[in-house]
């Protein structure tokens, strides 16, 4: 199935995460990723939801997303007009003798390391899903001890803002 | 509680009170407990009246009933814990079936919030998936503006239950009363107003179709727009079918009218959708139980699909116009738009499609067999009981058998004259619902259409109505089972009858229990006493009725569509397909 970005913009009031999070599994979406923050807006916070549906049922979530009092507005971000990133910290097995390619390794993904230790390092890296899974892959054989991944964010490119025009549109198209 | 001057140190629950009287609040059904306790010691001193129920669920349904009934706003009110999760099925049913409803619910103090405090649930995070909106509100100052916006998000667009649950803290706190002078919900903003373009087309498509159908649902009657689809009907002469939830929308006795479509629906009005070319569904969904198997439903169909819900609109079935807007103005602007193609003297030509409807309808007339032992049909209590009580009167059914004959064998002419549970299909529905009915529209006679098993779940509403001077009337259609449930082990479960006998037509003595209750009980076993006891119970005015209709227990509801199976394999008796003739 497609994989589809939505942008939402939701008033930051309490509750909001657990409305969003409960529409999509009532109505059987499984979320792939979801990253929630403030925008440059006050009171008003950005979701960015990745969903794994065809195009008719991500219509379905859309619209039944809009229905929520607290849902401002909907943006489906392509991949090609959006910058999408999510970070990475992964903790590899480091040997002296693995070390130096590891390092090699970092440096051509353009990460960083950010915590060394006799027998691991932990890696900070920032991408899109397609670079950091080829990181990973790369790294894997090192032996991975820990990984943690946030979720996407993503921004349209250009000079338009989501928020030039807060307020939802009226949903007509059906 | 009357006026307060301005910026007054007030409770938080006097301001609860002022702010249900300033939604304009007449009357709250609902049940006291510790952390709602600080409202109600204001709320008797105030004009609302509180109808003391004796179960949560029951003051759910009557306010659910008394909106549907009188088209304002119900009100139920109910404690924290066990008393909130008791109006969890009337809140899941007002969503199901788009019913204006506020829920208020006591918390426990906001400092106890999340330790489980006696008497705590999170009703606002169980309620989400069942409400429009809901609130948790846990500072005083907050009250008048969250009363507000939920009296104005039940109401408006798509409307639908929403829940403010208020911690008691905040009920006692000191504040001030402000009743918020305008709406601010960013997010919120219901499309009432249908694209001109789209109605445009629409027009033109109805005057291309060789074969339409006005598919009606209940949104026409939230709406407030039957008279619009009359007009739109008369206007255009195409044929028209209601829904479960749209009966009444429409008057059964216009020509024009075919009938309930879907599962039990009549021959012509499920042939009619079946054989359609176009589709003019008016605030319907496309439920289940209206469209059989899906892939199937309506094949050669067209659909315009106008609704206040953008969500509703494509969910289902794929639309080729979709019209987003208040029916109470799409339909007169789709009058004037097709009254411009008239005038250009373009007008569909529906001669042939009434021929083939009329076939239909003469020769599958809505029927029953009446039993040959002699002993009483239930299809002829509630056909009788539509006759002698008349059209004006307001009827809110129960969930099974009763409730599908009753949409089949009363004759409904107004809007908001026939209750009953669509969506949820709640069992337990009609008295509380009933009750609700006749305190909204006091003037009107209001039956409970019930099943024994339905009655047994929320029958202790008579003694509410009772206490308080509602006298509705209970047509109690007692076959001694869970009647619909034991249609189908007949037909589906080789006649094995697992746990759907009750029993009920010796236990409970229904007569003695509504004696018990300080209602009137009459007994009807024959069919030449039904006229006469209908007649005694429509005199009796002082308390509410129960009649115990002991009628046949193997009767069966039909038409029927099995479930899952097309609306092409319509059964208008066992094992009796209609002939649709040989046209396709």
């Amino acid at each position: 199935m497609p994989r589809h970005t939505l942008s939402v913009l939701v008033e930051d009031t309490p509750g909001v995460l657990a409305r969003v999070a409960s529409l999509f599994s009532r109505r059987g979406f499984n979320i792939e990723s979801l990253a929630v923050g403030p925008t440059e807006v006050p009171q008003v916070s950005r979701m960015t939801v990745v969903v794994n549906v065809e195009g008719s049922a991500l219509e379905q979530v859309t619209k039944q997303l809009n229905k929520l009092i607290n849902v401002l507005k909907i943006v489906e971000l392509d991949p090609a007009g959006s910058v999408q990133r999510e970070i990475l910290l992964v903790k590899v097995k480091a040997d002296l003798e693995t070390r130096s390619h590891i390092l090699e390794t970092v440096q051509l993904f353009r990460a960083k390391v950010v915590d060394v230790a006799p027998d691991a390092v932990t890696i900070e890296a920032t991408g899109n899903s397609d670079k950091l899974a080829a990181l990973l892959r790369v790294l894997e054989p090192f032996g991975i001890k820990e990984l943690v991944k946030s979720g996407a964010v993503a921004v349209a490119r250009g000079a338009k803002s989501i928020s030039d025009r807060p307020v939802r549109a009226a949903d007509r198209s059906a | 509680m009357g006026e307060q001057p301005a910026g007054a140190q007030i409770t938080g629950a006097e301001s609860l009170v002022l702010a249900l009287e300033a939604a304009g609040v007449t009357d709250v059904f609902g049940l006291p407990g510790g952390a709602i306790l600080p409202l109600y010691d204001p709320l008797m001193d105030s004009k609302i009246r509180h109808i003391l129920v004796r179960h949560e669920q029951g003051a759910g349904h009557a306010a659910e009933g008394f909106a549907a009934a009188s088209g304002r706003v119900g009100v139920c009110m109910a404690t924290s814990g066990p008393g909130a999760t008791n109006l969890v099925t009337p809140i899941a049913d007002a969503a199901m079936d788009s019913v204006p409803m506020v829920a208020i619910t006591g918390q426990v103090p906001s400092a106890a919030i999340g330790t489980d405090a006696f008497q705590e649930a999170d009703i606002r995070g169980i309620t989400m998936p069942i409400t429009k909106h809901n609130y948790l509100i846990t500072n005083a100052d907050d009250i008048p503006r969250a009363v507000a916006e939920a009296f104005h998000i039940a109401s408006t667009g798509r409307p639908g239950p929403v829940l403010v649950d208020v911690s008691k803290d905040a009920l006692q706190a000191l504040t001030t009363f402000k009743w918020p002078t305008f709406i601010d919900l960013p997010g919120y903003h219901p499309v009432t107003k249908p694209h001109a373009k789209q109605v445009r087309d629409a027009a033109a498509m109805i005057i291309a179709a060789k074969a339409p159908v006005l598919y009606v649902g209940g949104g026409v009657i939230r709406a407030g727009a039957s008279a619009p689809l009359r007009r739109l009907a008369d206007l255009t002469g195409i044929p028209v079918v209601t829904t479960l939830m749209a009966r009444g929308a429409f008057p059964d006795s216009h020509p024009q009218h075919l009938g309930m479509p879907g599962m039990h629906g009549s021959v012509a009005a499920v042939g009619a959708l079946q054989k359609s070319d176009l589709l003019i569904t008016l605030g319907a969904r496309f439920d289940d139980r209206v469209t059989g198997k899906l892939s199937t439903f309506a094949p050669n169909a067209s659909v315009i699909h106008a609704d206040i819900d953008p969500a509703e609109i494509g969910k289902n079935r794929y639309v080729d116009i979709p019209i987003v807007g208040d029916l109470a103005e799409v339909i007169p602007e789709l009058i004037i738009a097709l009254e411009a193609e008239y005038a250009a003297g373009d007008r569909g030509d529906y001669a042939a499609w009434w021929v083939l409807l009329n076939r239909m309808r003469e020769t599958y007339p809505m029927g029953y067999e009446p039993p040959d032992d002699g002993t009483l049909s239930p299809q002829y209590v509630i056909e009788r009981l539509g006759i002698i009580s008349g059209p004006e009167s307001i009827f809110a059914a129960g969930v099974g058998q009763h409730q599908m004959w009753a949409a089949q064998f009363i004759g409904y002419e107004y809007p908001n004259t026939w209750l009953n549970s669509g969506g949820l299909g709640t069992m337990g529905y009609a008295v509380p619902a009933a009750m609700g009915a006749k305190v909204g529209c006091p003037d009107k006679t209001v039956w409970a259409v019930d099943g024994d098993g339905c009655f047994q779940m929320t029958n202790q509403e008579l003694v509410t109505c009772a206490v308080n001077d509602i006298p509705i009337k209970v047509a109690l259609i007692n076959n001694s089972s869970l009647g619909m449930v034991r249609q189908w082990q007949t037909l589906f479960y080789n006649s094995r009858y697992s746990n759907t006998d009750l029993h009920s037509h010796r236990i409970p003595d229904f007569v003695k229990l509504a004696d018990a209750y300080g209602c009137h009980g009459l007994r009807c076993e024959s069919p030449e006493d039904v006229d006469t006891t209908i007649e005694k119970a429509m005199g009796m005015n002082d308390a509410p009725v129960v009649i115990d209709f002991v009628v046949h227990r193997d009767a069966m509801v039909w038409p029927m569509v099995a479930a899952g199976a097309s609306n092409d394999e319509i059964l208008f008796a066992r094992t009796m397909a209609p002939d649709w003739g040989s046209d396709d």
